[in-house]
């Protein structure tokens, strides 16, 4: 590549700088909201998918099936181009007239039913995970079965599934990048935009990628404290990938 | 949009439509095949004992696995011509960005499935006096393989609804040919729910297939 | 106090329990043995209501617990239960475990339910280990803990599923000995075993399962003296063996 030639400082130049930072400060957004929707909604699902309950099982297995089995960007079309068409009149037109942000928030709202269905699965195999015996110890001391989950279930599956969830969490973290497809102006879209306006393509995008690389970092840094923190005194800690 | 649905736009662009679905399942295919025998050679290397290959292959692995798959796809799309000083088709940049992506997440499966096995059983095929080679062959491999098979059948699931991204260069698969139909016939409900449920069934069929085999096959 | 009247249970085809009836009194220790997959654990976990059963009925102090109108977990709570793999919570102390159903199922306050989980923890010789998770104690600890965290309660009766069955053989006596000395204190017990030793010391009588039906329920000196069934008499000859 001796022909290429190099443009680091255009990075620090007017408007490109503002570029990056703005759209870095999108990207972390989205992923911050997106995963606020998707812990409890998908930790509810989780939870659904292994009560006695057949109907809430049916629901909860309905919901995992749907999400991971179409992929994310015909889902963030479905939401961005289609739902509004199916709601009732008055709604859509709230929608499509009213709602601020709409691109921002659809991605967001997108991102984070589609994590749920991860998470959901992550929480169940965490709850399945513990052995039925400990199930009926709870009970057998006169624990309601919610008793049960408060305190004895899901206290232990969360621990297991910290580094799983680790990686669903960087998981919506990366998949922001697919609002750029409804014009959100997230990073991904900025490094790309700054090589269309400059030419500098490795210098955007290497920039881009280094971003994404340290909080990638970040995360997994303070995911491996948060499960050195909360590990069980006399067992050994998985530690997040 | 004249109101109503018109599910009769699917048949007329029918053929244009498969033209895409045909593309996203030579793309799926090239990439999984790719994808694993790169993804083969890493997960060797990273368990090997060759100088700085397992922490080369680590550092692989972990770099590309931080990079959303869609910047993995701008970066190939945009250097590769930049680099060979050629025009290449989108196609083939989009589909190097896949393999080396995709062998990411392979080498790390097949890693697994072979850490999987218990070292006891290693101990166990030694003390019979076989070679390491043979505990690879007769004892270690046919476990691990079942046990990452499944893994595999489902990360290529994944794969095959992840190279719907190559929209994001416009390169002409399933789901971009039904967006161009859907902008230019005005018709994004029909079409968008038409991929969507297509791609529901395909991969909700696949993923129940899986599921059996991992079943059948389970130790 | 625990009677159980023609219960049978069925997963498919497969029969569990087959019409199975006894009773244990106030006070009374029975001991229920049988070879492996006789349906021993099963039973026993009928009578709170652990394992749902197909017909028949379980009443403890009157109370039906197979009727839909019945809190379970208010019928539960007096009864204590020991399992085979102790099933303490990993994730809280001894203390804690023992504390975790007086404070939510009881309602005791800290301090009541502290002094009382103090008082057992001692009462077990376990007075030190009371901050110590359970995958720092031993497995003779680790039921003992079970056992304090069901009496806790101050269980009507105890019930206990092969208590010894997942200890080493050293620690198989620190845990027998807690329980005859409940036995002698006239605690109600059933308890799924294979000792028979702790049968023959403490248990007023003795029921005998295979596949599933109670084929003997005889006092303790009528079961080990002249065993009527001949699968009782080939079980008994097997275990005693070495």
């Amino acid at each position: 590549m001796g022909s290429y030639r190099w443009n680091w400082p255009i990075l620090l130049a007017d408007p490109y700088y503002g570029w990056i930072v703005s759209g870095f400060g999108n990207t972390c957004l989205i992923a911050v909201l997106a995963w606020s929707i998707a812990f409890p909604l998908g930790s509810a699902i989780g939870i659904a998918r292994t009560t006695e309950l057949r109907p809430l099982r049916l629901v909860g297995t309905i919901y995992v099936e749907v999400f991971r089995n179409i992929p994310l960007l015909a889902q963030m079309f479905l939401w961005y181009f289609v739902v509004p068409e199916l709601l009732p009149q008055d709604w859509g037109h709230w929608v499509k007239r009213d709602m601020p942000y709409p691109q921002f928030l659809t991605s967001v709202l997108c991102l984070g039913l589609y994590t749920a269905s991860r998470v959901a699965e992550q929480v169940r195999s965490g709850l399945e995970a513990i052995p039925r015996g400990q199930h009926h110890a709870g009970l057998a001391m006169g624990l309601t079965p919610a008793q049960v989950y408060r305190y004895v279930r899901l206290p232990v599956a969360y621990r297991i599934i910290i580094p799983s969830l680790t990686s669903d969490f960087l998981g919506v973290f990366k998949n922001s990048s697919l609002a750029l497809t409804i014009g959100v102006l997230e990073l991904t879209s900025q490094a790309r935009q700054i090589e269309e306006y400059t030419f500098a393509a490795f210098e955007a995008f290497a920039t881009a990628t280094l971003l994404y690389c340290a909080v990638t970092g970040i995360v997994i840094l303070a995911m491996r404290q948060v499960e050195r923190r909360t590990r069980i005194p006399g067992t050994i800690a998985i530690g997040a990938q | 949009m004249g109101g109503g649905f018109d599910f009769a736009v699917l048949i007329r662009n029918a053929p244009f439509l498969w033209g895409g679905m045909v593309l996203t399942l030579q793309l799926t295919a090239l990439a999984v095949t790719g994808g694993l025998a790169l993804g083969l050679v890493l997960a060797v290397l990273r368990l090997s004992r060759i100088p700085f290959a397992p922490a080369l292959v680590a550092g692989y692995v972990n770099f590309l696995r931080s990079m959303p798959l869609i910047l993995a796809i701008f970066w190939f799309y945009t250097l590769i011509p930049k680099l060979t000083g050629q025009s290449v088709s989108s196609f083939y940049s989009v589909l190097i960005a896949f393999i080396l992506f995709e062998a990411a997440y392979y080498s790390e499966i097949i890693r697994a499935g072979i850490s999987s096995v218990r070292r006891g059983q290693i101990a166990a095929a030694l003390a019979l006096g076989l070679s390491n080679a043979q505990a690879m062959r007769y004892v270690v491999l046919p476990q691990a393989i079942r046990n990452m098979i499944p893994v595999l059948l489902t990360q290529s699931i994944v794969m095959l609804q992840d190279t719907s991204l190559v929209y994001v260069v416009g390169l002409r698969d399933f789901l971009t040919t039904a967006d161009i139909v859907a902008g230019r016939d005005s018709r994004p409900v029909e079409l968008y729910m038409f991929v969507a449920l297509t791609f529901l069934v395909v991969c909700f069929s696949a993923s129940r297939l899986v599921n059996r085999l991992r079943r059948r096959y389970a130790l | 106090m625990i009677e159980l009247k023609n219960v049978s249970k069925w997963y498919g085809e497969f029969r569990v329990l087959d019409d199975c009836s006894m009773r244990i009194a106030k006070g009374e220790v029975v001991v229920i043995c049988g070879p492996s997959g006789s349906g021993k654990s099963t039973l026993i976990k009928c009578m709170n209501g652990l394992e749902p059963f197909t017909r028949g009925e379980v009443t403890i102090d009157g109370i039906s617990v197979g009727a839909p109108d019945t809190q379970l977990p208010r019928l539960r709570a007096r009864i204590g239960m020991v399992f085979q793999n102790f099933e303490l919570f990993p994730h809280m102390s001894a203390a804690a475990n023992i504390n975790l159903a007086q404070l939510k199922v009881l309602g005791r306050d800290r301090a009541t339910a502290q002094a009382k989980t103090d008082e057992l923890l001692a009462r077990m010789g376990l007075a030190d280990h009371a901050t110590k998770f359970p995958a720092q104690l031993s497995g003779g600890q680790q039921q003992r803990v079970a056992i304090a965290r069901a009496l806790a309660m101050d269980p009507i009766a105890m019930l206990f599923d092969e208590p010894t069955s997942a200890l080493d053989p050293e620690m198989i006596t620190e845990v027998l000995d807690v329980m005859v000395g409940l036995a002698d204190e006239g605690m109600t017990m059933a308890v799924v075993t294979h000792e028979m030793g702790f049968a023959r010391k403490v248990a007023h009588r003795v029921v005998f399962m295979d596949e599933g039906a109670i084929i003997e329920d005889a006092s303790t000196a009528a079961f080990f003296g002249t065993p009527r069934s001949e699968r009782a008499q080939q079980f008994l000859s097997k275990i005693l063996q070495h």
